[in-house]
C-alpha cells in the first residue's frame, strides 16, 4: 500500500523495521492494549484523486451564493490586492513554524516586526504584539490584561455600543475567569458617560471597554474619558476598526491604554468567518502585561540588525499557569497579509478607502431615505461607512428579494433595524439596485 | 547589623529589627542568568509568607518571588526598574522589597547561612 | 542574507510620491466633511509609500531568509511539521467560499455549512467522539474551550466545588495556562522515571474538587500511556472528566481513537495532524470533540443537519457560551477536509504507523551517540537527553544550532522539562528514508565533531544568514517597532 504523500516503499519499510528490531508494523504499537486498537477502517471515503477533491469542493461551492455585499457588523468586503495574495502564498512563509530559530527565520520575524510597527502607527499606540486569533478574543484578552494589571480588581465595564458578537466572547471569558462584566448603558446610539461615571465610582473597576466606530457605525466622542478612567485607576480599552483609522481619531489620540480589534477590514477575504487577525496594542508601560508573542530588534555577532522573539518570560511555555495568556501562536500568515496590505495601501490608500466608504454611505443612506421605506435611526450622529436604518418594510422579505437578485443588503440587528455597510467595493450601480428593491416594496 | 535567613525557594530575608529586606540569593541569580526584568509589587501592598509577590525574568526563564515572611511593603527597590542586572551583580545588597514584618517568628521556618549553603550544595 | 539592497525594512524603502494602490471610482460625490474635526486623526499614519514591484521584491527576498517544510526537513518535536499538500491551498482560495460573509443567511451558505458538517463528522469518526465544534481558532483555544465545556457540564449538575485541573509535569505549557484562563487551579502530578503518568500519585490527587485531568497520549516524551483504561476509570470514578490534548494525535491515526481510550473531551490541532500550513505561527484551528452526553455544552453557534438535508446554525441554551463570533478559521477547516479526502480511509490508516516508524528508525539509529533516557518503543516522537558523552561540554542548544549549518531545522529543545538537555525529534510520515538517513548521518557527524572539535559545535551556527542574536539586549531594552529604532538613532 502506498500514497502520493508518503515516500515509503515496501523495501524502505522492511529495512527500517529491521533497524528497529521489529518484524512488522504492528510491533510499533505493542504497547497499546489490544482492546484499544482499531482493527477495522474509519467510516470515511476512499482516497480521492485531486480531480475528485476539486470536483467535491466545486460542487459544495455551487451551493453557496456570492452576493454583492452591504453587510458589515465587524467584517467588511474590502479590496484584496492581488500582490498580497501572492506574497502570502510563498511557501517559505506559508510552511514555516513559529520563528523559534532566529538564524533561519528572519523572514517571519521581520514581517512581524513590520506588522507591529504598522499597527502601532495606525492605532497611535506605542507597541503591538505579533497578533491574536481575532478581534473578539483579542478584546477578551484585553479585559484579562486589565484585570491582571490591576492585581486585585475584578470588574470590567463594557459599553452597550460594543459589537454584541464581541460582547458575547468577552462575557464567556469573564464568566469562567471570574470577572464581573457590567454594561454601560447607551443613549441615542452612544455610550452614556453619566452611567460610566456612576459605575466607576462604585469602585473595583479594572478596565472600561468602548468602541470606535461603535456597533452602529457611529463615531463617539471620547474626549476626557481616558482621564476619567485613570482617575479611577481603570484602563481604557478601545476596540476599533483598523481600516477606519486611516481617517478617524485613534485610540492613542483618545489616550487609550489598550487598542484592540479585528484586522479583517484590512482587505482580508471574508472566508465565511476566518482566518482573520486580532490585534492588541498598548503603551510601553504595559508591554510586559501583553499576551502572546512579541518580536524585537537586536544585533547579532556580526553587528547586523536582526529580529528575535522577545519578552518570552511572559508566555505559557515558560510561565505555565502564571502566563499572561494561554495563547501559544499568533495569526502569523495574516500578520504578513496585514503588513503587505498596508504596504500596498499606505496612508493615502487607506484614507481613500475611508473616503469612498464615507461618500458611498452618505449616497446610499440618502437614496434609501428618499424611498420613504426606511430612515436613519441616528440621523444626528457622525458615522463612517456603516449606518442603522429603521425600516417600515418587512426585513425578512427584503432579504429574500435582495438575495434573489444577488445582493446582501446588510445585517438585521432588530426586527425593524438593518445595519448597512458601504465599502470601496460597492459601485453606485450596486447601491442604486439595492435602493430600487427597497423602493419597490 | 543584620542577620540573614534563606528560604528553600532561594529568597533571603535580611533582618534589621522589625524590618526585613527581601531579595534573591546569589545561587538564584546564578541559576537564572542575566536578569532582564523584575516584576515588583507596590509600596503598601501586603505580602504573605509562602505566597508570590512578584517575579524575576531572564531571557528564557522566569521565577516567582515567594515571600519568606509576612508583612507590609514599606519600600521597593526602584533601581531595579531601570537596571535589573543589579540582581546579578550584587544580589545581597540589591534587595527587592523592604517589609515590615508582622510575625517575626516566621523566621524560625527559614534557614541560616550555613544551612542554606548546605541546602544548595545538595541541590 | 542579501543586505546590499533588500535587507531593509519596508519603511526604509518608502519614498514620498510612490504608491502601490488604485481603487475603483464608486461614482459618488465626496461629501462635505460631515465628521467633526475632533473625531478625525491629527496626523496620517506613518505607513510606507511604496510601489508594487518594490513590495514584491522586498517580501520575496525576505522569504528566502526563512525555512519552511517546503525548504527542508523540519523535525520539530510536538509540532508535526508534515508536508502541506498544494491542493488544500487551491481549495481554500475558491471564491465560492472565500467571498462568503459570515453573517449571510444560512440558505445562501449551504455549501460552506455542509463542508463544516462533513469535517465535523469526519473528526468525530477519527476521534471516536460524538460531536465536534470547529470554532476554536487554535490548539490552546481548543484547550480553553474544552475546559469550559467541562466546567459547564459540572455546573449543569450543580457540582460547583470542582475547581481543580490535574496535569502531569510533562504537559505542554498551554495545559496549565489554559486551565488558569478558564478559572481553574492547576495541580501537577509527577511523572514516573519512564515519563508516564504516576497512576498512584494521580489516584491520590483525585477527589471531588477535581474538574478534569488533562493528558496527551502518547505523552510529551512520545510514549503511549498503556495504563490509560485504568486512568480513565479512576478519573471517572472520582466524578471528573478526562481531557485529551490532541497535539500528539498524529501517531494514533489509523490505530486507536481517544474516545475508545476513555477520553471525554478532546481537541485536535488541524495544523498538526491534518496538514494545514503553520504559516509562521498561525492561523491554526483547534476543533473540540465531546463524547455522547456533552454535546449541549459545546460553544455557540453549532452547525446542524436538518431532516430535510439542509444545514442550519443553532444556539444551545446550555452551551458554555461563545468563544468566537463566527465558525472559526473556516478556510483552515476547508484545507483539513481536503486533506482527509485526499488521504482517504486507507491513507489515514497509513499515516500514524509511518510517522511512528520514522521516529523509531531515527531513535534506533542515534541511540549510541545520544543519551536515550527512556528506552522503549516510541510513537511519533522521542526525546534525547543531549549527547551521550557529556564530557565535551557540548549542549543540546549547540547541537541544535549546528544542525542549522547543515540545512536542517532544529528539533524542539529544552522541552519537555523532565530532562536537562531535552532534544525532541519528530520526523512525521512524509519524510523518506533517504531524508532520514541523511539527517542521521549529520547527527552522527555532529556527535563526532563534539568530541574532536567541540568549539566548532559550541560556536555554531557558522553559515546562517544571521548568527548569535543578542537576546539579552532585546529583552533589556525592547525595540519593538520601526519607530523605536528611529528614536534610538536620533
Amino acid at each position: 500500500m502506498s500514497h502520493r504523500y508518503f515516500p515509503h516503499t515496501q523495501a524502505d519499510i522492511d529495512a527500517m523495521l529491521q533497524r528497529c528490531g521489529m518484524g512488522q508494523m504492528s510491533d510499533l504499537y505493542s504497547d497499546v492494549p489490544d482492546e484499544l486498537i482499531m482493527h477495522g477502517d474509519y467510516e470515511l471515503p476512499q482516497e480521492y484523486s485531486e480531480k475528485e477533491v476539486r470536483d467535491f469542493f466545486n460542487a459544495l461551492g455551487a451551493k453557496n451564493r456570492q452576493l454583492t455585499c452591504f453587510a458589515g457588523a465587524g467584517y467588511y468586503d474590502h479590496y484584496a490586492p492581488s500582490v498580497v495574495k501572492s506574497i502570502i502564498s510563498r511557501s517559505e512563509f506559508l510552511t514555516a513554524y513559529t520563528p523559534y530559530q532566529p538564524e533561519i527565520s528572519q523572514g517571519t520575524l521581520q514581517y512581524i516586526f513590520e506588522y507591529q510597527s504598522m499597527m502601532s502607527t495606525l492605532t497611535g499606540m506605542e507597541v503591538s504584539n505579533a497578533s491574536m486569533y481575532d478581534g473578539t478574543t483579542a478584546t477578551a484578552e484585553a479585559m484579562l490584561m486589565a484585570v491582571a494589571h490591576s492585581r486585585k480588581r475584578n470588574r470590567v465595564l463594557v459599553s452597550a455600543t460594543l459589537n454584541p458578537a464581541t460582547r458575547k466572547v468577552v462575557d464567556t471569558y469573564a464568566r469562567y475567569h471570574g470577572v464581573t462584566v457590567d454594561e454601560i448603558t447607551q443613549r441615542d446610539g452612544c455610550t452614556d458617560i453619566t452611567d460610566l461615571q456612576e459605575k466607576l465610582e462604585q469602585g473595583d473597576v479594572a478596565g472600561v471597554i468602548v468602541a470606535t466606530p461603535n456597533f452602529y457605525g457611529i463615531l463617539e466622542d471620547y474626549s476626557g474619558w481616558s482621564e476619567l478612567c485613570h482617575r479611577h485607576k481603570a484602563l481604557l480599552i478601545i476596540n476599533c476598526i483598523p481600516s477606519d483609522l486611516g481617517m478617524i481619531r485613534t485610540p492613542g489620540e483618545w489616550g487609550a491604554d489598550i487598542a484592540v480589534g479585528d484586522a479583517q477590514s484590512l482587505g482580508m477575504p471574508l472566508s465565511y468567518g476566518g482566518p482573520y487577525l486580532g490585534f492588541i496594542c498598548t503603551t510601553k508601560a504595559l508591554i510586559r502585561k501583553l499576551p502572546g508573542r512579541i518580536v524585537g530588534a537586536t544585533t547579532d555577532a556580526e553587528g547586523q540588525r536582526v529580529f528575535v522573539l522577545t519578552l518570552q518570560a511572559r508566555e505559557q511555555h515558560i510561565r505555565r499557569d502564571k502566563a499572561t495568556s494561554n495563547i501559544c501562536s499568533n495569526q502569523g500568515l495574516m500578520a504578513l497579509y496585514t503588513a503587505a496590505y498596508l504596504s500596498v495601501m499606505g496612508a493615502d490608500g487607506l484614507r481613500e478607502v475611508c473616503e469612498k466608504g464615507v461618500s458611498g454611505a452618505r449616497y446610499l443612506a440618502a437614496a434609501i431615505t428618499a424611498t420613504g421605506k426606511m430612515e436613519l435611526k441616528y440621523p444626528d450622529k457622525p458615522y463612517m461607512n456603516e449606518f442603522v436604518m429603521k425600516s417600515h418594510i418587512d426585513l425578512d422579505e427584503l432579504m429574500a428579494r435582495c438575495v434573489a437578485q444577488g445582493i446582501l443588503p446588510g445585517v438585521k440587528i432588530a426586527p425593524d433595524e438593518i445595519l448597512i455597510a458601504v465599502t470601496e467595493m460597492c459601485s453606485r450601480k450596486d447601491m442604486d439596485r439595492l435602493t430600487e428593491i427597497i423602493a419597490g416594496m | 547589623m543584620s542577620k540573614i535567613y534563606y528560604s528553600e525557594t532561594h529568597e533571603y530575608a535580611k533582618v534589621d529589627g522589625n524590618i526585613a529586606y527581601i531579595g534573591i540569593s546569589d545561587y538564584a541569580q546564578h541559576a537564572l542568568g542575566n536578569v532582564v526584568y523584575v516584576d515588583m509589587p507596590e509600596t503598601g501592598d501586603d505580602v504573605e509568607a509562602g505566597v508570590d509577590f512578584g517575579a524575576v525574568e531572564s531571557v528564557k526563564a522566569a521565577s516567582d518571588l515567594i515571600a519568606p515572611v509576612s508583612g507590609a511593603i514599606v519600600q521597593i527597590n526602584e533601581h531595579l526598574i531601570d537596571n535589573p542586572r543589579l540582581l546579578n551583580e550584587a544580589p545581597l545588597t540589591n534587595w527587592i522589597i523592604k517589609v515590615e514584618m508582622n510575625d517575626p517568628s516566621e523566621l524560625e521556618n527559614l534557614m541560616d547561612e550555613d544551612a542554606y549553603a548546605e541546602f544548595c550544595a545538595k541541590a | 542574507m542579501n543586505r546590499e539592497y533588500y535587507g531593509k525594512l519596508i519603511f526604509e524603502l518608502s519614498r514620498e510620491g510612490r504608491r502601490g494602490f488604485k481603487l475603483p471610482d464608486n461614482g459618488c460625490p465626496t461629501p462635505a466633511a460631515g465628521i467633526p474635526q475632533a473625531l478625525l486623526r491629527d496626523n496620517e499614519p506613518e505607513l510606507p509609500k511604496v510601489d508594487e514591484p518594490t513590495i514584491v521584491r522586498h517580501y520575496n527576498n525576505m522569504s528566502t531568509n526563512n525555512f519552511g517544510v517546503d525548504t527542508g526537513f523540519y523535525p520539530l518535536g510536538s509540532c508535526t511539521m508534515k508536508y502541506n499538500p498544494k491542493i488544500n491551498e487551491e481549495v481554500a482560495a475558491l471564491p465560492s467560499f472565500a467571498a462568503l460573509h459570515p453573517y449571510q443567511p444560512a440558505e445562501t451558505a449551504q455549501g460552506a455549512l455542509e463542508a463544516y458538517h462533513t469535517l465535523q463528522r469526519a473528526l468525530s469518526e477519527i476521534g471516536g467522539m460524538s460531536e465536534f465544534t470547529l470554532n476554536p481558532f487554535a490548539g490552546a483555544h481548543g484547550e480553553l474551550t474544552g475546559l469550559m465545556v467541562i466546567r459547564a457540564y459540572h455546573d449543569s449538575r450543580g457540582d460547583y466545588k470542582r475547581t481543580k485541573v490535574i496535569v502531569p509535569d510533562s504537559a505542554h505549557g498551554t495545559n496549565p495556562a489554559s486551565a488558569a484562563v478558564a478559572g481553574l487551579k492547576v495541580v501537577e502530578v509527577k511523572s514516573l522515571p519512564d515519563g508516564t503518568v504516576d497512576v498512584a500519585a494521580l489516584r491520590e490527587a483525585l477527589d471531588d474538587t477535581v474538574a478534569a485531568v488533562m493528558l496527551t497520549n502518547p505523552n510529551t516524551v512520545g510514549i503511549f500511556e498503556s495504563r490509560i483504561p485504568e486512568i480513565a476509570q479512576a478519573v471517572h470514578e472520582a466524578g471528573a472528566l478526562l481531557y485529551y490534548d490532541g497535539a500528539n494525535l498524529n501517531p494514533m491515526l489509523g490505530v486507536a481513537r481517544p474516545g475508545d481510550m476513555g477520553f471525554d473531551v478532546m481537541h485536535i490541532n488541524l495544523h498538526k495532524t491534518f496538514s494545514t500550513p503553520h504559516g509562521g505561527g498561525g492561523p491554526g484551528s483547534g476543533p473540540v470533540g465531546v463524547r455522547k452526553g456533552l454535546e449541549e455544552f459545546l460553544p455557540n453557534p453549532r452547525v446542524i443537519k436538518r431532516d430535510d438535508g439542509t444545514y442550519a446554525l443553532t444556539d444551545s441554551e446550555t452551551s458554555l457560551g461563545s468563544i468566537s463570533a463566527t465558525l472559526g478559521n473556516f478556510a483552515v477547516q476547508l484545507r483539513a477536509l481536503s486533506y482527509i479526502l485526499s488521504l482517504g480511509r486507507e491513507g489515514l490508516k497509513l499515516a500514524g504507523p509511518l510517522a511512528t516508524l520514522n521516529a523509531n528508525y531515527v531513535k534506533e539509529s542515534l541511540r549510541d551517540l545520544y543519551e536515550l533516557p527512556i528506552d522503549r518503543v516510541c510513537k511519533h516522537e522521542f526525546v534525547f537527553d543531549g549527547l551521550a558523552d557529556k564530557s565535551t561540554g557540548v549542549t543540546t542548544l549547540n547541537v541544535a544550532k549546528r544542525l542549522l549549518d547543515h540545512g536542517y531545522h532544529a528539533p524542539t529543545i529544552y522541552f519537555p522539562l523532565l530532562f536537562h538537555e531535552s532534544l525532541m525529534i519528530e520526523p512525521t510520515e512524509t519524510e523518506s528514508k533517504e531524508t532520514l538517513d541523511a539527517f542521521i548521518d549529520v547527527m552522527r557527524e555532529i556527535a563526532r565533531e563534539a568530541a574532536t572539535e567541540p568549539d566548532k559545535v559550541k560556536n555554531a551556527p557558522h553559515h546562517t544568514p544571521v548568527r548569535h542574536p543578542d537576546d539579552t539586549q532585546a529583552a533589556l531594552t525592547p525595540m519593538v517597532t520601526y519607530f523605536d529604532l528611529k528614536a534610538a538613532q536620533s
